[in-house]
């Protein structure tokens, strides 16, 4: 309980693959025939919505396992909450960078496209199971409520990537996004792509493990506190004690 | 076989009590009728005066006026179901009446879409009335409203029931309702726009989108809310 972990060799790790994914898309990547340099954008794009989704798939098997009795643990109940965090910020920043990659590619900063919509809906469902974990409450119960929420949630992405999906083709037909997501990439390009996944995703794991310790001490912390109180008034206990305070009750 | 029959059978009356005392409260108190219909209402004024009802287009979006209306109004409603048995602790002397968590979540849900299926009737009239429109295509509506409206009670009572006891619930509920019933929005509207454009064969897809929305919460209500209302 008192030993913090700190991780530092995959801390390590992260900042040397971001380093050679910085260098790798920035310096040694081409840029692209029909984008020039607005496509470098996507080896951040990419890892990112891929981490999102890997995030709110760990949240979600995190949520069954705390909601079956044999496996449950309060460890479950942290990763689960500390990889939705994860997810959220890395969605927020692939609609961001989506945003800033369309406005000279498709020229506009939006486009009502079946993947982008889905993922903005994404956003405010793991936004509000954020919420509904901050809402307070005993361990415990938050644990069961979270688990609940996030599986309710994400019960709802196939369903709204359906509809969506139905929304956009019904609208308009064949996006922009599709045709240039066809383009072949190889050589460096592809390494790079690569990398970069693994850069994130190493992140990624890196982030987790020190939210869930720091979710894990926020929890203790209120124990401790309490703990720490309860023995300073018993030390103090002397006759002339407040007027009001009623030793019994603590 | 009997067995079976008889556990369905208690089932259903345990969940036609639930919703007959939850739509009894709503009576008695006129809450639903005074309030929440009220402000459906007035809703449906203000889009005309957002969108100049001179320059006719109120009668191209009315679906979505609409179906945002009665999304909006059913977070009054559900907010409005839990917050009924947070007080007085009523919602310690459900989880003591023995009741089937299933049955508990099948009536509150049925409470909540017979008050939305009034509201609708209520708001489809002012939409007539207030929005030029001209009804067509019945047979698709009808069909259409019920599947996103059972699929609105069920989604909003299970997050109802996730953020009811907690303080927060009045901000809570619809920041979690809301995302969720985004495929209700898109579904509703669209079939409603396809039955009123007099192209009903293109409103089923959307029935069926729906009906599988209102499926799919139904069954996680009924399995998720014996462990619900377990929670303190």
């Amino acid at each position: 309980m008192n030993t913090i972990k700190r991780v530092p060799w995959l801390g390590a790790a992260v900042v040397v693959s971001l380093a050679a994914t910085a260098l790798m898309a920035l310096v040694i990547a081409p840029s692209d025939a029909s984008q020039g340099d607005a496509q470098r954008l996507m080896y951040l794009h990419v890892p990112a919505a891929w981490l999102a989704y890997l995030a709110f798939a760990v949240t979600a098997i995190a949520s069954v396992l705390w909601l079956v009795p044999r496996t449950r643990s309060i460890t479950w109940d942290l990763l689960a909450g500390a990889s939705a965090e994860v997810g959220v910020l890395f969605t927020g920043l692939t609609l961001a960078m989506g945003s800033i990659w369309g406005r000279p590619i498709w020229g506009s900063w939006w486009e009502w496209d079946a993947r982008l919509t889905t993922t903005a809906v994404l956003f405010f469902l793991y936004l509000g199971y954020l919420a509904l974990r901050r809402a307070g409450g005993s361990p415990d119960a938050r644990a069961r409520r979270s688990a609940l929420a996030a599986l309710v949630a994400f019960v709802d992405v196939p369903i709204v990537h359906f509809s969506v999906n139905w929304f956009a083709t019904l609208h308009q037909q064949g996006t922009v996004f599709n045709a240039k997501m066809q383009v072949e990439i190889s050589g460096t390009m592809a390494a790079t792509l690569v990398l970069a996944v693994i850069a994130f995703t190493l992140l990624y794991g890196y982030l987790v493990v020190r939210r869930m310790e720091l979710l894990r001490l926020e929890e203790g912390f209120e124990e401790r506190e309490l703990a720490r109180a309860i023995a300073e008034r018993i030390a103090q206990e002397s006759p002339e004690m407040p007027a009001g305070v009623e030793m019994e009750t603590v | 076989m009997s067995e079976r029959w008889a556990a369905t059978s208690r089932l259903w009356r345990e969940s036609v009590l639930v919703a007959g005392k939850d739509l009894r409260i709503e009576m008695r108190s006129r809450v639903a009728v005074q309030q929440i219909l009220a402000f459906g209402a007035i809703v449906i004024l203000l889009f005309a005066f957002a969108l100049d009802p001179s320059r006719g287009l109120l009668p191209r979006v009315a679906p979505g006026l609409f179906w945002i209306t009665v999304l909006l109004s059913a977070l009054l409603a559900i907010s409005r179901a839990f917050a009924v048995e947070a007080e007085n602790g009523a919602l310690d002397g459900l989880r003591m009446s023995g009741l089937d968590g299933a049955a508990v979540f099948l009536g509150k849900t049925a409470a909540i879409a017979v008050q939305l299926i009034v509201l609708e009737v209520v708001l489809a009239v002012g939409v007539f009335v207030l929005y030029d429109v001209r009804v067509v295509g019945l047979l698709a509506l009808v069909p259409a409203a019920l599947a996103a409206t059972a699929g609105i009670a069920a989604a909003g009572t299970v997050y109802g029931a996730l953020a009811g006891g907690l303080r927060q619930r009045e901000t809570l509920i619809p920041l979690l309702v809301l995302p969720v019933v985004a495929p209700v929005m898109i579904g509703g509207t669209r079939a409603f726009e396809a039955a009123l454009g007099g192209t009903t064969s293109q409103a089923w897809p959307w029935v069926q989108l729906l009906t599988v929305f209102a499926v799919v919460y139904v069954t996680m209500g009924v399995l998720a809310f014996g462990p619900l209302l377990e929670e303190s």
